[in-house]
């Protein structure tokens, strides 16, 4: 039915490091920072269109978790401690 | 009828009805004031009626985080409809009354080795449909800003104390989802009903700043 999808499960992922301007989903404080898939939610309407009233081509959307210890230098806390968020394919790029 | 004035005052009187009364001595912001004018207008050109709004205000507000306790109590008490609500939320919750409208709903599981806690960075996503509306300090920049940043301290501030054995695992609600945390159960309570069990839980539970207690 669609052609495959970007990412898998496992995957290393890094996030765009990119400040465009306009209506963006994607959290400053992941920018640039590398993650895990741990899941595909489906196919979504961009946020980056419709918030303008445009459309466009859906866009894969995934669960990708970072480890706390990769986002914040001085991070305490356990070394297994995670934050997981919803990105976008378009945002993502494999490792 | 002091204000019987004939044809023209009736014609006004049922042409369109007016803001609904607000709060006694209320000081509206901007936006407040914003909002307000933006319904009168609706309501005006009949985009909406100032009932259908009435009504869904009324809607949202009968919903309570006694929804969301009713669907962790029986994910506690029927392990098939847990593993439903894990892997098709949506399907899980519509079954027991409580659909989604326009997001896709995930259950998150606290466990031995991890706990989970929600949070929207960008603004204050949540699962109203199973919660009501957010508390204030869910939406305030405090919240939004720690909880990612530091979530051990934060969580103490909340009563909530983990070992680093436990994973403290965040959920950023970047998009269409919203997240529900499902609590552990606290030993002691599998004799519990359903009900007795959804008395114990509570909406902090469900947003994983806190964990369910329960003493005999």
């Amino acid at each position: 039915m669609s052609a495959a999808l970007a990412f898998a499960p496992g995957d290393l992922v890094r996030v765009r490091d990119d400040y465009p301007p306009g209506h963006i989903r994607t959290p400053i404080y992941v920018r640039g920072k590398v993650g895990r898939v741990t899941r595909h939610f489906g196919s979504f309407g961009n946020p980056e269109l419709l918030a303008y009233r445009l459309t466009g081509p859906k866009e894969e959307l995934y669960e990708v978790r970072f480890l706390q210890r990769d986002l914040w230098d001085d991070y305490k806390g356990s070394e297994r401690d995670s934050v997981d968020l919803d990105l976008y394919r378009n945002w993502l790029e494999k490792i | 009828m002091p204000h019987d004035h004939h044809d023209h005052d009736d014609d006004h009187h049922h042409a369109h009805d007016h803001a609904p009364p607000q709060p006694d001595d209320k000081v509206h912001s901007y936006y407040q004031i914003l909002g307000i004018a933006l319904k009168e207008l609706l309501v005006e050109k009949g985009v909406v009626t100032a009932g259908e709004v009435r009504a869904a205000i009324e809607k949202r507000d009968q919903t309570t985080p006694a929804f969301g306790a009713k669907v962790v109590a029986k994910a506690w008490s029927d392990p098939i409809f847990r593993i439903r609500l894990l892997t098709n939320a949506n399907a899980a919750v519509a079954e027991l009354g409580f659909p989604m409208t326009t997001t896709q709903l995930v259950a998150v599981e606290n466990s031995e080795d991890v706990h989970n806690v929600v949070v929207c960075t960008l603004c204050s996503c949540y699962p109203r449909e199973l919660l009501g509306l957010p508390p204030a300090w869910y939406k305030s920049r405090a919240y939004r800003a720690r909880i990612v940043q530091e979530p051990r301290a934060v969580l103490a501030e909340f009563g909530t104390h983990l070992t680093d054995k436990v994973e403290v695992r965040v959920h950023d609600s970047t998009a269409d989802m919203r997240y529900l945390v499902v609590p552990q159960q606290p030993a002691g309570t599998e004799g519990l009903s359903e009900d007795e069990l959804a008395a114990l839980i509570t909406r902090d539970s469900m947003i994983g700043v806190t964990e369910v207690n329960w003493s005999a």
